[in-house]
């Protein structure tokens, strides 16, 4: 059977040409075949998909129509599922099984997805090639040995490799749209605030942000409808009016302003990765998009920014995995400093723990000032430098990452390195801004990405720009040869 | 050397809402251990903390109260540090930017003169839960019902010099603080507690001394002994040569002593940062007079008031607002009879006395207001002598029924038959015939002495107004 996107099996549950259970077999079948290969699941809930299918097919038969109905999807390993594990890629919550659903969990419950399980990422999200998880690093499946980027690796590589039609992701400095691009799909990290943050696992809250990733544009508008929406539980969501983010996509781009950041064409760039980026934008400049130069002077600082905001953020965030409450304790603690030291030590892996030392060490007395402070400040420099740009184009596009998907291990053992393949996605982050990955060329075998940047809350726009560059192209069609 | 103690105290007050200051839990006191503990008191991953508004308003009141700059902007900040009732890792309190700043409290010394005390600042913040040791052998067991509860704490400015000083001011707030109806001020639940900041210096020195921080004092009576004895135990320290360490100490009432718990260098580093979870709170001037009108009469006001209108002595009219329930039941009783003077003696006379022997709360008194006003008005009415109320007085205490059913049950009811006053003043006339000649020859004071005669043979019943008109004709009469 010919494998359709998200919006393509939703056309076809409805016209009754197959069932959601049929559906859900199908895409179990293929996780329980072909997920050796990628290790892109680490919980696959096999029973509760059949339930949640049947019970789909019963109101798609009474013809109920909501947004999701029917459709199988997975859920990054973050988001807290009820009465099932979330490990959130950590040995520390290997036996944690949530009392609750994350927010964006029971409204995708709500708009009749079929969960099929829970997929791998970095621990507590933290790393760029999902290497960092306890559960084992995930291959991308262009070429098993290359990463899959990170943190959300699971999600794209399942989606990449069709074992589910679309997933959700977290990005806190890039962990959408880097996986998206190194997989070859669409990924789109939404506008801070847009997508509620509550029964997400936090690693760094000012920066986190949850979204979807898919095949296509169309297939993200689809899950972002489903996901989005104010949520009085997170403080930080934000009560706008509900949009529907499928309404834009036709429109054509005739007169658009695409601004393209000098220092993201600069020295870094692979250059093979530039021409085919340089492919890409001349497909939107067909469709009658006006291209651009900007400056984002500023950009230059985000790595090391983000480096000290997140790292802060998350020293406190995960303070509370202590081993007193839930997750994993240490056995036969001889007091309490030993059960603290000894549940810590073995419950957490070497990045993150890399990461709560920097974090402990920047907000530290005598410290806070010249890091976290500073860092604050150049976060709104940054914001400053999108805004100004902002009132001259009406889109940012560049490379989503600086080179190709690397090769498992190449950079394990250097973090800064590793660090630096966020470059052009980070700056997105601190200033709270949506960001989309799309897939737009290959080199080799491996995909490229190309990333847009939008305004505050122009999530629909960017939507709409690379639903047009889909119609002209078909790299977001291409499957991995193995997954055929 | 003559030392002079300097004390500035931080206050704990916990505010009265229903539910807790960042999730909806209950707040109530005295549930089973972690029944009012919900996903984010317990700090399950991904919980995420919402802010009460009920907090912010009661914390708008005491600023306001204070007469205190509430802030604008306020900031939640994270402060870090590990223990097993803390179930974040970090504890939401408000630092750099706290919504209450620059206040000050007016408290009475005992020679009468008053002195403000400043008040830095008050921030809100949340509670932590407790460890439990009893009954669980070598286990620690883990109560988070309290966790998330709001407090507000108030850190006054060093500006206490003795502690008695320090008691009158946490009196003060106290009363401050359940008149405005944010805190139910319950010592023995934790609702109300200090630190106490402890320095003594030499007169005349300008530098502060080296403080010592007491933890955790939940009585006005430990507040006082604890600082004494610190007070005493620096100045013994200093006088021997030694230095005062600057450290956190732990009282210990069963020893009257304080106790080292951690020194500077075991401090922890709170590492605090603004909190990403929650946003700025912004307040509105508008919201700020909103609750402006709806703040109740504060104890200062009512106290001139009391003065003013029921022509009560300065002393009185402190004891009687001393907390909002006595000023309102004092306010009840004297509208009830009519004579506010009467009122003020009984209310902090008889009634506080009999509280006090009882050991109940003015709220459990079996005596109500109405009651006691009823009571006031036959000694008004001249129905009852002073003694013999107090006699109903302890009848209606003892839930004997109110004034009249007692008077009417114990045949204390006043006669009022002209017919039996009349025979009863013509037995003592003619039994005193020698006063009669006195009294008829313009000696007035001898009036005084028929009364009395009368109302003892009445037992005291007979009408006084009665007594005395009728007792005028028949002297005169014949």
């Amino acid at each position: 059977m010919k494998l359709e996107t998200l919006t393509g099996w939703r056309r076809r549950l409805r016209a009754r040409e197959i069932s959601s259970r049929e559906l859900t077999e199908l895409y179990l079948g293929r996780i329980a075949r072909l997920d050796a290969q990628l290790n892109s699941f680490i919980t696959v809930t096999d029973e509760l998909a059949l339930a949640a299918a049947d019970a789909a097919d019963e109101r798609l038969g009474r013809g109920e129509e909501t947004p999701l109905l029917g459709l199988p999807v997975a859920q990054k390993d973050i988001f807290c599922t009820e009465g099932v594990r979330t490990s959130c890629g950590s040995r520390m919550l290997d036996p944690f099984v949530a009392p609750y659903d994350a927010t964006v969990v029971a409204r995708m419950k709500a708009a009749g997805a079929v969960m099929l399980g829970k997929t791998n990422m970095d621990e507590f999200a933290m790393g760029s090639s999902n290497e960092t998880s306890f559960y084992g690093p995930v291959c991308n499946p262009w070429d098993p040995d290359r990463v899959p980027g990170g943190s959300s690796g699971g999600s794209a590589a399942a989606v990449a490799a069709r074992l589910v039609p679309a997933a959700t992701g977290t990005d806190t400095g890039g962990s959408i749209r880097q996986p998206a691009a190194f997989c070859g799909i669409t990924g789109l990290k939404p506008t801070y605030g847009r997508v509620s943050r509550y029964g997400m696992i936090a690693f760094a809250s000012s920066l986190d942000q949850g979204g979807p990733m898919a095949a296509t544009a169309e297939d993200c508008a689809l899950m972002l409808n489903a996901m989005a929406g104010f949520d009085p539980r997170d403080s930080t969501s934000v009560e706008r009016r509900a949009e529907d983010f499928s309404a834009d996509l036709e429109r054509d781009l005739k007169g658009l302003r695409i601004g393209l950041p000098r220092e993201f064409f600069g020295e870094g760039l692979d250059p093979e990765m530039r021409a085919a980026i340089e492919t890409a934008l001349a497909v939107l400049k067909d469709r009658g998009a006006i291209l651009v130069d900007i400056n984002l002077p500023n950009s230059g600082l985000s790595v090391p920014a983000y480096y000290v905001v997140a790292p802060a953020e998350c020293s406190s965030n995960l303070a509370r995995y202590d081993g007193v409450r839930f997750g994993h304790r240490c056995a036969d603690p001889l007091d309490l400093q030993d059960l603290y030291t000894r549940s810590r030590a073995e419950g957490f892996g070497a990045e993150v723990k890399r990461r709560i030392m920097i974090g402990t060490y920047v907000l530290s007395a005598g410290y806070y000032d010249a890091y976290y402070l500073k860092a604050q400040k150049v976060r709104r420099l940054i914001a400053d430098d999108f805004r100004r740009a902002f009132t001259e184009v009406d889109v940012i596009a560049g490379p989503t990452t600086p080179e190709l998907p690397f090769r498992l291990g190449e950079k394990s053992a250097d973090p800064v390195k590793m660090y630096l393949s966020d470059i052009y996605t980070i700056a997105v982050n601190l200033a709270g801004l949506p960001g989309l990955s799309m897939p737009a060329g290959t080199i080799g075998n491996l995909p490229v990405g190309l990333q847009l940047i939008g305004n505050y809350f122009d999530e629909a726009r960017l939507l709409n720009v690379a639903h047009q560059f889909q119609q002209d192209t078909d790299w977001h069609a291409r499957m991995p040869a193995a997954f055929v | 050397m003559e030392w002079e103690t300097v004390i500035g105290l931080e206050v704990h007050a916990q505010l009265n809402t229903v539910s807790k200051i960042f999730s909806g839990a209950a707040t109530a006191y005295g549930a089973e251990p972690n029944r009012q503990a919900c996903a984010v008191d317990l700090g399950l991953p991904g919980v995420l903390p919402v802010l009460n508004g009920a907090v912010v308003a009661k914390a708008v009141m005491l600023g306001l109260a204070i007469d205190a700059r509430i802030a604008p902007r306020s900031v939640f900040a994270r402060k870090n540090y590990f223990y097993p009732d803390l179930p974040k890792g970090y504890q939401i309190s408000q630092y750099e930017l706290p919504i209450v700043a620059q206040g000050h409290l007016d408290i009475e010394l005992e020679d009468g003169t008053r002195k403000r005390i400043g008040i830095t600042r008050a921030h809100l913040e949340e509670d932590a839960g407790k460890s439990l040791h009893e009954g669980l052998g070598a286990m620690t067991g883990i109560d988070l019902n309290r966790a998330g509860t709001p407090l507000v704490e108030i850190v006054s400015e060093p500006d206490l010099r003795s502690a008695k000083e320090a008691v009158a001011y946490m009196k003060k707030l106290h009363a401050l603080v359940r008149y405005l109806g944010v805190c139910d001020g319950n010592m023995q639940e934790g609702s109300f507690r200090c630190d106490a900041n402890v320095s003594v210096r030499p007169v005349g020195q300008e530098a502060f001394g080296t403080r010592a921080e007491i933890k955790n004092l939940n009585s006005f009576r430990f507040v006082e002994r604890a600082i004494n004895f610190e007070v005493e135990r620096q100045i013994d320290l200093l006088e021997a040569g030694g230095q005062v360490a600057q450290e956190t100490r732990l009282y210990d009432p069963d020893r009257d002593e304080t106790r080292s718990m951690r020194s500077k260098e075991e401090a922890n580093d709170y590492r605090y940062f603004p909190d990403p979870d929650l946003l700025p709170v912004v307040i509105h001037p508008e919201f700020i007079e909103r609750l402006r009108t709806e703040l109740p009469e504060l104890p200062d006001a009512k106290r001139a008031r009391f003065i003013d209108a029921y022509g009560l002595s300065d002393y009185d009219a402190g004891m009687l607002t001393g907390s909002r329930e006595l000023a309102d039941f004092f306010e009840a009783v004297a509208a009830g009879c009519d004579a506010p003077k009467l009122a003020a003696n009984w209310v902090m006379g008889e009634f506080s006395a009999a509280l006090n022997r009882s050991e109940v709360e003015l709220r459990d008194s079996p005596v109500s207001a109405a009651d006691l006003a009823q009571l006031l008005c036959r000694i008004e009415d001249q129905t009852l002598s002073g003694k013999l109320a107090k006699d109903v007085f302890e009848a209606m205490w003892a839930g004997e029924g109110d004034a009249d059913a007692v008077i009417a049950a114990r045949g204390l009811k006043q006669i009022t038959d002209t017919g039996a006053i009349d025979a009863i003043i013509d037995a003592v006339i003619s039994a005193n015939p020698a006063q009669v000649e006195q009294y008829r020859s313009g000696k007035d004071k001898v009036f005084g002495f028929f009364v009395g005669q009368v109302m003892k043979q009445t037992q005291g019943k007979a009408n006084p107004a009665q007594v005395n008109e009728r007792l005028r004709a028949r002297l005169l009469g014949d």
